[in-house]
Parts: C-alpha cells; structure tokens; sequence
C-alpha cells in the first residue's frame, strides 16, 4: 500500500467518524481546521486507524501528530517496520 | 472468539451502505434502525448508527409508538463518554430507546448530594456507578498491615454503598454497579495475596466485598471483569488512552459495554429471552438421524466432536434446569428425530426436558411462530439456534424478532456462543424458575386435555383447579417483583416496581396484595396473578391487576375477582376502582373490567378507562375453581 492508498483510507475513517461523508482534508489540514475534530473524536481516529491498519501508536507520537500527512508518514513507517520484523 | 467483536450477531451485506442510505433519510423507519443494530458493528460503525439514531429522534420521528424509552444515568469516576452511544445502540438492538446522562467528570458525588443537581432534574430509571482503583485506592501502599488494608477496602465498599444509599433516597428504578476494573499491577507476582496493600489484590477483595453489599441493596453488578478474563485486559484497556483522556475502557471495546449493560437492564424490564428453539442434526448431535440412522450419529465419548455435542447438551440442559424453556424444530420425520431422545445411550436432553417438540417439513419460521403460539410466549422471546446459515437467514429475515445467533462451524464453541450472547441474562433465579420446563410442559398436555374434550365446562371441571393466594410476604417478593416488571400482555395497568417499591406498598395500612397460585390435576403452575389495591377514601383502587398468560381462559379471572371483592369487603372498602391504561402490548385486557361486571366510570382520549364496581351488591362468578388460603 502507497501512501496515496493509506491517504484514501485515513480520508475515509476520519469521514466517518466526524460523520461528514464529502470530507475533504489534505496533508496539510491540522486537527483544529475541521468542524468536529475535538480530542473526543481524535481518540477515535486514533483508535480506528490503529485497528484499520493493525498498528499500535505510542503516547508520545500521539502527542506529536501535527496534521494529516505526518499521521498518514507515521502510519506508512510502522507498516514497513511491521513487515520488515 | 472475543466479546468485544459481537461475533454472534450476523454479519450485514455492505454496511457501510446501508448506513449512507439510512443517514441520508429524514426519518428512517424504527424498525431498520433495529435491524442494523442487530447486526456485528464496529465501535465506529455503532457511534455511525447513533448519530442517525439521534438525528432521527431529534427531528421527531414519527413511528414513536415503537418503543419504549429509558432514561440511564452514568456515574463515573473516569471518562464514559466514549462508551454512550454503544449503550443507546445496545438498546436499540433491544427495541428500546435510551436517553442518557453523564456527569462533568469527577462529579458525581456532589451531584448525588444536591437535591436540584441536574442528575437528579434528568430523572433516571436507571444509575450506572463506575469506578476505577486508582479513584478508589490511590496507590500502591505495600507497607499496610492486613488489618489496616482490610479496613481500607472496606471502608471504600461503605463509600460505593453510602453513595448508593444518597441516589436510593431521591430515585427509584434500577441501580448497576461496574466491578473495579483489574488494572493495577501485581508487585509480587502469582502470591500477591501475601501483600495485603497492593492495589492489584485489593481490587479483587472489594469486588467480592461490593457484591456482597450489593445483593443486600436492590443494586445489580455489572461484571465486566468476566468478560476481560475472557477477551484479555489489553483488548479493553488501552493505558495510552488512560493517560491521554483518563478513559478506562477503550473505544474498541465499547460496543461491547453497551451491550453487557444493556443486558441487566433489559433482564430487569423482563427482556431477556425465555426459549431456546433448537435444531436437531449438527447442533444437537453430529450427523443427520434420517441418513446416518442412530449408530451414525457422533455423539458422546470416544471422538472428540462427539464429546463436543455432549458438552454443548450439558450447558442447554444446565439452563433448561434454571428456568430456560427448550424446544425443538427440526426439519425431519418425527419418529427419526424422536428416536435419539428416546434410544441414543450418550443424549443428555430427554424428551421430557423439550417443552414443545416440532419435526415436521415445514418451513421454520412457521413451525417457529407455531412454538412461540404453543408455548404461550412472545415471538421476541425466542432464541433459534441452527447450524445451517441458510436456515438462519430465512428465520432472520421472516421473523427478525427472534434472536439468531450466528453459531461457530465447530460445535466446541456452540456453548460459548450461546453463553458470550446473553440472550438469557437473569439477575436472580426463582423457585419458579426451577420449575418453568415442566410447567410449559404440562401446559401443553392440558390443551391436549382441552382438545379431547367437546364443552369447555367439562374440560375445566376435570382439571380440579385450585387458586391459592396470600397477601405478599417476603418469601414471595422476588417473584412478585419479576412477575410485575416482565408481565407485558395480560397487564392493566403496567406498572413497574422495584424490591424497595413492592415493601412500601406491602406496609400501606388498608392496602390489599394478593399473590395467587393456580394448581391442577397436572401440577402447580406457580405464582401466576398479582393484585394491589390502594384504599382511597371508601373505595379501594385497584393498582395493579396482571396474571400470567399460561392460565387464561380458565376462569382464573372471575375467581380473582371474586377473591378481589371478598377481600375489599373485609378491609371496610364499599367500592372498588378499576384502571386499564393502554400501552402497545395489552390491548387483549382492554374490556377486562366490562367482562367482570364493572361500570365505566371515565373514559380518556389516549384510549384510557376507569371502572367502578359495589362491593356489597356484588355476586360472585359461578367458576370450577376452588379458593384456598394459603398457609405458609
């Protein structure tokens, strides 16, 4: 999977969590800029996106996370770590 | 096989959608919504369906005759809300709908305190306390002697009952008590009961404590430590999530809550299911009786799947003996089916444990609706268990009322399956309970009784009927109580009243309570009516009036009745008030009082009536049952 393909599918969970289906977000979109985004439902898209592609994400990269491209960076580097181990 | 993953709900077609198109209509229609919820959803997929859920309900959906509404409160030491929409999505899968209310975080205690708190303003049916250790305990004190450590713990179980106590005083309903969640870490290891301070050790000593106090208050336990033991800590407790948001249960396990705490409440709305209707070849025994004949079976010691089937036969009849009704419906000649129960050494189900035994080649959902009609029980009280997925299905979608676990292939999992549903969640058992099976059974025989007879009167006089009553006593209580919250049809009024309620009403002076119990030539068939009456003025109102639907038609009524104005009369009443208050499920007792003689009084718009009867003018009912007092 490229990281247009995790792109997509972040795009996607995050949609439906904040149940806006025509979401539109791009790398750059930070937490803050969308309607809905609070830290209840970022749990939930962390959550989500940990089951979705089987990744743990740590404390202190949550706590890091600036916007949507570094989440769809982190994910992209844990899958291939995965595989790699 | 994990709880949190509701892996006996059926798998939807193309979820996501189904849930676009419901999201995109105003009002979906109620009855969708069910069907959704009753399918396997993800916590994301279950907070998608609340959404629409809320969307639906705000916008004032029309179809609200539907349900039922509850109101649920959740009293939480760390943060729940992450865990709210999975309960409404649960009770939606139940046909209920529930508002609910969660506290500012840590609030709690203050707001039992104030009398014009908002939760108090919310007016609860329900209460939900949850606490977690490090709220309870702080942390570890490994120095602590086991005197002072088990003062410590009991001195945090008289908080939790104190604070039970404080919500008792100002609300009735039903109270639930989250068990600790076991999340500290041991500091000695596999003995860590040899250091009496840790944190780990005990937690597991105030749960056993908490449930103690918890019988003796009226307050349920919500066991989730059952559940962790089977799924594992780390799939219901995220510590990233604990330290970020103080969320104790993870999101990916809260459909999963919602659904445990929804089955002790809907246990105690008289929810829970009463029937398993079971198939007969592979689920009950390996093999088809019509082709393998009773030497081909595979059942019983000797191959490992045949031990399958025998342990699966144990936990059915296991719940058949506290009070499940089993019956079967199998797709097969009768004799064929019959012929394992009566010959087959290694059946552990008899005959004599099926209360209604349909083989026939018919489709199921038919013979289905026939057991539910036989047996006198709603359709929605049912739980149909088959191996085969296309049966399953055509019973899904023909009556979607009754529950259809979706079984494991492998038959060693079968009772898991059954067990990890909570169809049949109780929160106590009865005597009567014991005794249901045979009590359906005989039933049955007694409309053969009523078959073979050509007049009703010489049916009815051949069953040498006995209605034995008294007023509530506490031996009773429970009963009374079950009896009160489940009994839906044969209801007037449908008054629901707790433990604490029945003993205020039973300390009225003036009031009249009579619990009654019919008997026959095919046995006891327990208690089956309750009466409460209130004195007002001269009169005595007739609060409560329910029987159970097993005895209808046999005059039970009128010798009720007659017992009804015998006992007003002593207690000086001259008249006697009766009240029918419609609701979806009891319109067959709308002309109850017409039939027993009374005089319309008032008659509202919402199809409401009061009654009036005279005592003293009153003629008894000429009927072939004899009244008894009881002694005990």
């Amino acid at each position: 999977m490229n990281s247009d393909e995790i792109y997509a599918e972040v795009r996607t969970i995050i949609a439906e969590i904040l149940d806006q289906p025509d979401l539109q977000i791009s790398a750059d979109t930070k937490a803050d800029e969308v309607e809905g985004w609070d830290s209840f439902n970022h749990i939930n898209i962390v959550v989500a996106v940990e089951a979705h592609f089987g990744i743990k994400i740590n404390t202190a990269e949550i706590e890091e996370l600036r916007n949507v491209g570094e989440l769809v960076e982190l994910i992209e580097r844990k899958r291939k770590k995965q595989k790699a181990s | 096989m994990r709880i949190i993953d509701s892996y006996w709900l059926a798998t939807a077609e193309d979820l996501g959608a189904e849930l676009r198109r419901i999201g995109a209509e105003k009002h979906p229609p109620w009855s969708d919504l069910v069907r959704l919820a009753n399918t396997r959803l993800d916590f994301v997929q279950t907070n998608r369906l609340d959404k629409i859920l809320q969307r639906s309900l705000q916008g004032g959906a029309t179809d609200s005759a539907a349900w039922r509404t509850l109101r649920l409160a959740v009293l939480s030491s760390s943060t729940a809300d992450q865990l709210i929409p999975a309960l409404r999505v649960a009770a939606l899968r139940r046909n209920l709908r529930l508002d609910t209310y969660t506290g500012d975080y840590g609030m709690y205690r203050q707001e039992l305190q104030d009398d014009e708190s908002t939760l108090f303003e919310f007016k609860p049916d329900i209460l939900l306390f949850a606490f977690d250790a490090a709220h309870l305990f702080g942390g570890d004190n490994p120095s602590l002697t086991r005197a002072e450590a088990d003062a410590f713990v009991e001195a945090a179980a008289q908080r939790i009952r104190g604070f039970w106590e404080l919500a008792r005083g100002r609300l009735a309903g039903q109270f639930l008590q989250q068990t600790v969640l076991p999340i500290s870490h041991p500091l000695l290891g596999m003995n860590e009961r040899r250091l009496p301070g840790s944190v780990a050790y005990m937690v597991d000593r105030l749960n056993w404590r908490m449930a103690e106090l918890a019988d003796d208050a009226g307050v349920d336990i919500l066991d989730l430590n059952r559940a962790i033991i089977r799924d594992g800590l780390t799939v219901w407790h995220d510590p990233v999530l604990w330290h970020r948001a103080k969320q104790e249960i993870s999101p990916m396990a809260a459909p999963a809550y919602g659904d445990l705490a929804m089955r002790l409440i809907a246990a105690q709305q008289g929810r829970s299911a009463k029937c398993l209707v079971l198939d007969l070849d592979n689920t009950l025994w390996g093999g088809v009786i019509g082709d393998d004949g009773l030497e081909g079976l595979r059942l019983g010691q000797g191959s490992a799947i045949g031990e399958a089937y025998v342990a699966f036969q144990n936990y059915v009849r296991a719940l058949a003996r506290r009070g499940v009704i089993l019956a079967v419906c199998s797709k097969n000649d009768e004799d064929n089916a019959r012929s394992p129960f009566e010959k087959h050494p290694e059946m552990v189900l008899k005959l004599d444990d099926i209360a209604c035994f349909v083989a026939n080649w018919s489709d199921k959902a038919g013979n289905i609706r026939h057991i539910a009609e036989r047996l006198n029980i709603g359709i929605d009280s049912l739980v149909f268990v088959d191996d085969n997925p296309f049966e399953r299905n055509i019973v899904r979608r023909e009556l979607p009322a009754v529950a259809v676990p979706e079984l494991p292939e492998d038959p060693a999992f079968y009772a898991q399956c059954i067990a990890d549903a909570g169809y049949f969640e109780a929160l106590r058992v009865t005597a009567e309970d014991f005794e249901r099976g045979g009590q359906y059974r005989a039933n049955i025989a007694r409309e053969d009784l009523r078959a073979s007879h050509t007049d009703l009167d010489g049916y009815l006089k051949s069953l040498n009927m006995e209605l034995r009553w008294q007023p509530f006593d506490r031996v009773g209580l429970q009963r009374i109580v079950q009896l009160i919250n489940k009994t839906n049809q044969f209801n007037l009024t449908t008054r629901r009243y707790t433990e604490a309620d029945v003993l205020a009403i039973m300390s009225t002076p003036g009031a009249l309570t009579l619990q009654l119990r019919l008997l026959d030539s095919f046995g006891d068939n327990g208690i089956i009516g309750i009466v409460i009456g209130k004195p007002v003025d001269q009169s005595i109102r007739l609060d409560t009036w329910l029987m159970s639907c097993r005895v209808l038609g046999r005059q039970v009524e009128e010798a009720t009745m007659n017992l009804v104005a015998a006992e007003a009369r002593k207690l000086g009443a001259a008249r006697l008030i009766g009240e029918y208050l419609p609701t979806k499920k009891n319109g067959m007792v709308r002309d109850h009082y017409q039939k027993l003689k009374f005089e319309i009084m008032e008659s509202k718009d919402d199809g409401a009536t009061v009654w009036g009867l005279g005592v003293l003018e009153y003629k008894p009912f000429d009927t072939f049952i004899s009244l008894t007092r009881s002694t005990s």
